[in-house]
């Protein structure tokens, strides 16, 4: 990270390439995540979309891009990249277009695709060592059709399919170290909040060639029951509560790029979103506050005590 | 130009190799999985120069496909049964994102039950997503057509991808003698794709897939797509008359086998289609004015040719080799439709069913379905619908279904 071009806040782009007066709700954590990416990446760029709300970016004859689009299904976007991939290839390989016409592949998911339905061309891409980037803006639920639970959703939280006293009973499956399983070039997690740590990721992964996979946590004024200009608050507490770690892997190895300290509460981060309010009302649910604090300890006892 | 003996497959494969294609994402699949082999191995001895990626799943595939051909690159894949309706999903999207490309489709039987051996129920399920579909009956149709297929599918009046429909295991596996056309020639036939603007690339941003709000929108673009399907009939017949001036071949929308002075006609697709040619040839030397009608490309239904070969006929039999639960053939009912009202519609247009998973029609039977069509004729009225199925058949299933009842009964009494 010695070489980064992000030292200060002030180093990011100051020019936004994104449209503005898309469809997306107001305070939006996906599409503040993809504003930043995208004055990353920029218009030399093809987005290959999977179902869900950024997929209401694009409606005809509107596009905030000034890159291309491409829109697939809900679990097939990584091989649509494949399918790019190759033909900018055969065509560069056969002259028939110049480097510079070249294009980079950016896969948009949320996290029902990235998590379930779309795990399995994901791990293809990988298994091919497609060189692609994706992003998977992961506000911890099916948000396209009205937030209910999916395999990202945390423990206890309400949902339209876990509205009960003790919300959703499973718990958010760990997409991070399925990805790194696969060993690919690159994965790390991000959040719209802390910018500065967002842009060096990127930067990072465009340095690399081969699968390059970024999760960003995506909070949901909708989904997640809270006020839109709470956005950004949410997402920080996210990581100084140590819910999100922010965590980078590449060589083989993972590194935290944050590491919270001192650490809040989680309570502080959960008593903010209606999806939670049942912890504390109409009495606090001490036990499952204490057992989700206890799984955020025990993951950074274990990330601290490592070398 | 070389002559040898093809399978199938090899046919399909070769219909690829001269197509000069850039690209095959593949997933095997029994009875198409010769086809990506056979191109494998010409990739590995340096004969094709074609980029193959096997995907993991044939949604990933014709994903892949679509998103190659809408990059620009001239894109081949093939699949069957299991396959195609896995994929269905994507394909219906890439139709409607109006990509050229070709897709072999060596039908099968769908599960349940599971069988590997062939029907149509898998291609026609596919039949209302914009893909365009040939139904080929030879090994040579099936390489002919592949190179038919592209020429139709990167026209500029169509721009929509292709399904080149041949039989599992009947023609996929039969060994044919096929005319191999030199590369040259085929050169003169099928010039490079060129995708000129519609396709991505750096500096000229392109959205394709786009969400659309409301029915209008919506219904444009879907009836667009139709409508342009529907140029393909005529844009088939020119590029059938040059095919035949460069290959010395002949073929039209649909093959009409000794029907002009026929009485009863026999309507099928595919391979079984040269069963009915021999029985037409044995019925015509018995004295009976019987005759064979075969649509090679089912979607668009060439309707009009279907009309002009079947108008003043006394009697039709249509054997579909699928079946509509709750309905029956489709080609029937799509004949049907194409016929009613017409003047000197045909007043017999009978339904039978045979060749499910693979079950084949034997002479007597299309004597027996000549016999019910004349009978109806005389009585004036319609014969039901009916399975070609024969009394020992029947026999045949009932001894399973008690050794069936026998192993289970025999399991129960254990446990
Ligand atoms: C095959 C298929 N099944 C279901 C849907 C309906 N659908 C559209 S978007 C969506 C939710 C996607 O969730 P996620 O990937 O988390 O994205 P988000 O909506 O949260 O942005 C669903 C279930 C679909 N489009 N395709
Ligand atoms: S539902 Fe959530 S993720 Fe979807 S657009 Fe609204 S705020 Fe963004
Ligand atoms: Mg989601």
């Amino acid at each position: 990270m010695s070489t980064t071009e992000f030292k200060f806040l002030r180093d990011l782009p100051s020019r936004h390439l994104l449209g503005t007066g898309t469809p997306m709700c107001g305070g939006c954590g996906g599409l503040e995540t993809l504003h930043q990416i995208y004055d990353l990446i920029g218009a030399k760029s093809v987005i290959v979309n999977a179902a869900g709300c950024m997929t209401l970016l694009a409606v005809y004859p509107f596009t905030p891009f000034r890159g291309s689009w491409l829109y697939t299904a809900m679990a097939s976007a990584p091989a649509g990249a494949q399918g790019v991939r190759d033909a900018l290839d055969i065509l560069k390989k056969k002259g028939e277009i110049s480097p510079d016409e070249d294009l980079e592949v950016l896969v948009l998911t949320g996290d029902g695709s990235a998590y379930g339905m779309g795990l399995s061309a994901t791990s293809a891409a990988m298994d091919r060592d497609l060189d692609f980037l994706y992003l998977c803006y992961d506000n911890e639920g099916y948000g396209n059709t009205g937030q209910q639970y999916s395999a990202a959703t945390p423990h206890g939280a309400r949902t339209a399919t876990s509205k009960g006293s003790h919300g959703y009973p499973g718990y958010k499956k760990d997409l991070f170290a399925i990805w790194t399983a696969h060993k690919p070039s690159y994965v790390a997690t991000v959040v719209g909040a802390e910018p500065l740590d967002l842009a060096r990721k990127v930067e990072k992964a465009r340095s690399l060639q081969g699968p390059r996979l970024i999760i960003s946590l995506a909070p949901c004024p909708t989904g997640w029951d809270y006020e839109p200009a709470e956005t950004v608050a949410i997402g920080k507490l996210a990581v100084q509560t140590g819910i999100w770690p922010l965590r980078e892997y590449v060589d083989g190895k993972v590194v935290h790029t944050k590491i919270p300290h001192p650490r809040l509460p989680v309570e502080e981060y959960l008593v903010r979103q209606g999806r939670f309010h049942h912890l504390f009302t109409p009495e606090k649910n001490e036990k499952l506050l204490a057992e989700i604090q206890a799984r955020v300890d025990r993951y950074w006892q274990e990330a601290e005590s490592e070398p | 130009m070389t002559r040898q003996m093809l399978t199938g497959n090899g046919a399909a494969a070769w219909g690829a190799r001269l197509a000069e294609v850039d690209y095959l994402p593949a997933f095997p699949i029994t009875p198409q999985t010769e086809i990506i082999e056979t191109i494998a191995n010409w990739i590995d001895q340096g004969e094709m120069d074609c980029r193959m990626v096997t995907m993991e799943s044939e949604h990933s595939m014709i994903t892949a496909a679509g998103a190659a051909a809408a990059t620009g690159v001239r894109v081949f894949t093939a699949t069957s049964s299991q396959g195609l309706l896995y994929a269905s999903e994507m394909i219906y999207t890439v139709a409607g994102w109006r990509v050229p490309l070709v897709l072999v489709n060596v039908s099968r039987g769908l599960s349940s039950p599971i069988t590997l051996e062939p029907d149509h129920n898998d291609v026609l399920a596919m039949r209302d997503c914009g893909f365009l579909q040939f139904h080929c009956s030879t090994c040579q149709e099936v390489l002919d057509h592949m190179l038919l297929a592209y020429r139709l599918s990167e026209h500029e009046k169509l721009r929509l991808p292709v399904i080149v429909n041949l039989d599992g295991f009947y023609l996929s596996f039969t060994r044919e003698p096929v005319e191999i056309p030199s590369q040259a020639m085929v050169d003169r036939f099928l010039p490079p794709f060129d995708a000129e603007n519609i396709r991505f690339r750096a500096g000229e941003p392109l959205s394709e897939g786009v969400a659309v709000l409301g029915g209008p929108t919506y219904s444009y673009f879907r009836y667009e797509a139709h409508l342009a399907s529907l140029q393909a009939l005529a844009v088939y017949d020119d590029l059938a008359r040059e095919f035949q001036i460069i290959f010395g071949r002949k073929y039209r929308l649909i093959e009409e086998y000794r029907s002009a002075n026929a009485e009863i006609v026999f309507v099928m697709m595919g391979s079984f289609a040269t069963k009915a040619k021999e029985a037409v040839d044995q019925l015509r030397a018995a004295g009976e004015k019987v005759g064979l009608v075969r649509p090679r490309l089912f979607r668009p239904l060439p309707v009009e040719a279907l009309y002009r070969a079947l108008a003043g006929k006394k009697g039709v039999a249509v054997v579909d080799q699928n079946l509509s639960m709750g309905k029956g053939g489709v080609l029937h009912t799509e004949l049907a439709s194409a016929l009613y009202g017409r003047p000197d519609a045909p007043p017999v247009l009978a339904s039978f069913i045979g060749g499910l998973g693979g079950r084949d029609i034997a002479p007597e039977e299309f004597y027996e379905m000549v016999a019910v069509v004349r009978q109806s004729i005389i009585k004036g009225e319609l014969p039901p619908p009916r399975l070609l199925y024969t009394e020992k058949e029947l026999r045949e299933v009932r001894k399973l279904q008690t050794m069936a009842r026998t192993m289970h009964r025999g399991r129960g009494a254990k446990s």
